[in-house]
């Protein structure tokens, strides 16, 4: 099947669907994804960031679709043409996206240890805008205490599902659930209960904000100030096979490792998660290739690790145009390095 | 002329009794014994009957959709899940007449070939649910429903659900959650329910009054039922009519009479009340644009506005609205445009599952900003500010709902932006209780 995806022409298997498409182009063309998350079966369609506009159907029938596409759930038609990027009714919807997302979001990027790894920082940095339309008080929620392993913190929360589908499909019985509905709707378990179950730990991974966060971890250090590590141990129960973070000498994290889009393939259990602490417990493989939700090596251990993000590049381009006299490095923009400058 | 309402002041008319007397279940006996399902699938295709529930969809076409794997059960599910501001007209057929919806549920499924159908009934209306559990109760004890129905061989067996106290539910993938007994959250669309429907089997999902309608349809032929209404508007509709109207009720219509004739005539809503004058209608339940009194009553082009869907919608959204499920609001010159929009944004923001982002918290903005703006809290920017919110909305979520709260809200700063701005402009005047904006030259105001 051959599907063209901002002016890049490719073949993909039947069934593929247009985010996975995207994907396979590269990063520049992937639309963004806030709810999708390819390794849990009917995640995705409702955060709406990855809409993007289909110019015309399908081979057969060349007719655009008449509303903007969610590219995580639509199935790719042979002949299709997408349009993300290169059209500007979608990045004006993304910018909705943004705003609508940020509008209930507390903002406490500052004191929450999500911040360097979050998605929401990216998604509205990338493609929101820098200004706000809202002067209304934000929703906030009581404090819900899932046990010993896992924070939530429900302002914080995108409403994603993905930590729903987690329960569901890599745990041994969902304790909970989305409560309510609308704006507030929350994450919660029926009568206060604490999430427990040997795999619970992964709805930390897949949590693209920072509603749920190791407590184990808790305001112990900045994501930018840890060393990620790549290790396995012997695990009966899962892969055995981690992310774990020090910071100086000590292992202060452990993970599941992430791919280039935030997504953990092996899911590891709570006992590797919160229990292995010691460097004895783990054989080290070395460095993780940081992905490009993390700050990590920006301004640190050498920015050539990471691939200028396009964005970024934008940002730097654009910069110019703001009549802004604050100082360029006071707003921590750098511009693209030449490709000479490699070390 | 009256297709649903013949009968519906006949006393006794919920037991089945009164209702074979006059006439009911006859379809029934003509549909299982003298017709084979196409050929009834080929008279409501005939008819030309549109859905009933709001987006006017043909119910033969929606039909012909229902895929049909072997060994896999159809279904067939009446939407009685009315929740509509503005509209109670199944509620009244149901609940004066349960017979009429099911001699339609039974001639419906025979037609899809579907064993076992559901009426989802909103959960709010307990007492009507009573009532079509006894009726069905009669239909069973006199072979209408069961196992071999009327010896023909068809078997049928029909169940109300009580919905789950939702708007979203009366959203039809809503409702196919809430009756497999989850959370009754719309599900993404393809694939639609004809292809996998209620417990992932193909299912056809219909409005109360298009599932009604078909039993007349069956007796008297499609082409008779195409012969009444205007164009591609066949059949009489039931307009739910509130308001500030001198005699607000549910009433059948033939389709095609005009928009005029319906608020002025004796025969429907008898006018506007003793001393006032038309301002607005909200021509099809809340979620449809709201027309000032000049646009509802001609067309743009000058044309007199029938009650049809296509010349509801003529004009699109600049100058249009839609017919959509019947609720038909109507208001006099004492009637606030801010305040009326707040009402319609405060339910939607109430009722939004919270599953997509931006009706999850779009129709939480607007309803905050039009709080203010009616509270006399409102900035300048906030008129345009709710436009593009609105746009924002429209058209980039999951189910309709999105596009429900938000064509309310364009439409009232569309046609009464002036009203908006008076409210921003004199807080201390627009916030005096019954304070309302006259609009200079308006016909409403002379």
């Amino acid at each position: 099947m051959k599907v063209t995806i901002d002016n890049i022409t490719l073949e993909v298997e039947p069934g593929t669907t247009i985010m996975q498409a995207a994907r396979m182009i590269g990063p520049e063309v992937a639309p963004p994804a806030m709810c999708y998350y390819e390794p849990l079966k009917g995640s995705g369609g409702k955060c709406r960031a990855c809409l993007v506009k289909v110019t015309a159907g399908s081979e057969k029938d060349p007719r655009p679709m008449p509303k903007l596409v969610p590219a995580c759930i639509t199935a790719v038609q042979d002949g299709m043409i997408v349009e993300n990027t290169v059209n500007e009714d979608v990045l004006e919807t993304r910018k909705g996206i943004v705003e609508f997302l940020l509008l209930n979001h507390p903002l406490d990027c500052p004191v929450c240890d999500q911040a360097g790894e979050c998605h929401l920082q990216d998604f509205s940095f990338e493609h929101g805008v820098s200004s706000t339309r809202t002067v209304e008080e934000r929703n906030t929620f009581e404090p819900t205490d899932l046990g010993p392993n896992i924070q939530l913190n429900m302002n914080r929360c995108i409403l994603c599902y993905r930590c729903v589908y987690t329960a569901d499909q890599i745990t041994d019985g969902r304790v909970h659930g989305v409560m309510h509905r609308g704006d507030h709707a929350e994450i919660s378990t029926y009568i206060e209960k604490a999430i427990d179950n040997d795999f619970s730990g992964n709805v930390i991974d897949v949590c693209p904000v920072g509603a749920l966060t190791d407590k184990t971890y808790r305001f112990k250090s900045r994501v930018w100030f840890s060393k990620p590590v790549d290790a396995h141990c012997e695990c009966e129960k899962c892969s055995g096979k981690a992310t774990i973070w020090y910071k100086g000498d000590e292992v202060i994290r452990v993970t599941g490792r992430k791919n280039m889009w935030g997504e953990v393939t092996d899911f590891i259990c709570n006992g590797c998660r919160f229990d292995k602490k010691k460097t004895a417990d783990w054989v080290i493989e070395g460095p993780t290739n940081v992905s490009r939700h993390s700050v990590i090596s920006a301004n640190k251990y050498g920015a050539n690790l990471i691939k200028p993000a396009f964005p970024v590049l934008q940002a730097a381009r654009d910069y110019k145009q703001i009549n802004d006299d604050r100082d360029r490095s006071f707003l921590g923009i750098q511009p693209a390095l030449p490709k000479s400058k490699k070390k | 002329m009256k297709i649903l309402t013949e009968h519906i002041d006949v006393p006794n008319i919920d037991t089945i009794d009164v209702f074979m007397k006059h006439g009911g279940y006859s379809a029934v006996q003509k549909a299982l014994k003298k017709m084979t399902p196409d050929e009834v699938t080929e008279e409501v295709k005939k008819s030309g009957l549109r859905g009933r529930g709001g987006a006017g969809f043909p119910v033969g076409m929606k039909w012909s959709f229902l895929a049909k794997p072997e060994g896999v059960p159809r279904y067939l599910v009446c939407n009685a899940d009315e929740s509509e501001p503005g509209t109670f007209k199944d509620h009244y057929l149901m609940w004066k007449s349960p017979h009429t919806l099911i001699e339609g549920m039974i001639v419906s499924s025979f037609a899809l070939g579907a064993n076992t159908s559901y009426i989802y009934v909103r959960g709010e209306l307990m007492y009507v649910i009573n009532i079509l559990e006894k009726a069905i109760q009669e239909a069973y004890d006199k072979g209408l429903l069961g196992k071999n129905i009327l010896g023909s061989g068809y078997d049928l067996d029909l169940f109300v659900q009580p919905g789950g106290g939702a708007y979203i539910c009366g959203e039809e993938t809503a409702l196919l959650e809430s009756l497999e007994g989850k959370r009754g959250n719309p599900r993404n669309k393809p694939p639609f329910p004809a292809v996998k429907g209620l417990w992932q089997c193909p299912t056809v999902v219909n409005n109360v009054e298009s599932i009604a309608a078909t039993s007349w349809i069956v007796n008297n032929g499609g082409d008779a039922y195409a012969a009444i209404g205007v164009g591609r508007s066949t059949g009489t509709k039931l307009i739910s009519a509130s308001g500030h109207i001198k005699k607000p009720g549910v009433y059948e219509i033939p389709l095609g009479i005009t928009v005029e004739d319906f608020i002025y005539s004796d025969e429907w809503c008898g006018g506007i009340r003793e001393g006032h004058k038309l301002k607005a209608v909200v021509a099809g339940g809340s979620s449809v644009p709201i027309l000032p009194a000049e646009l509802i009553l001609t067309t743009a082009a000058g044309e007199k506005r029938l009650m049809t869907y296509e010349s509801l919608s003529d004009g699109g959204f600049a100058t249009g609205t839609m017919l959509g499920s019947g609720g038909f609001v109507v208001m006099d010159e004492t009637a606030c445009i801010v305040h009326n929009t707040l009402t319609f944004a405060k339910f939607y923001h109430h009722e939004s599952c919270g599953q997509c982002s931006p009706c999850r918290e779009g129709t939480g903005w607007m309803d905050k900003v039009l709080n203010r703006i009616e509270h006399g809290q409102g900035r300048k920017e906030d008129i345009d500010l709710l436009v593009d919110v609105a746009k924002k909305i429209e058209g980039n979520t999951i189910c309709p709902l999105g596009d429900a709260a938000s064509w309310p809200v364009a439409a009232a700063i569309r046609h009464f932006r002036d009203e908006f701005e008076w409210h921003i402009e004199h807080p201390e005047l627009a916030t005096k209780p019954g304070a309302v904006f006259m609009r200079k030259g308006a016909s409403w105001t002379k």
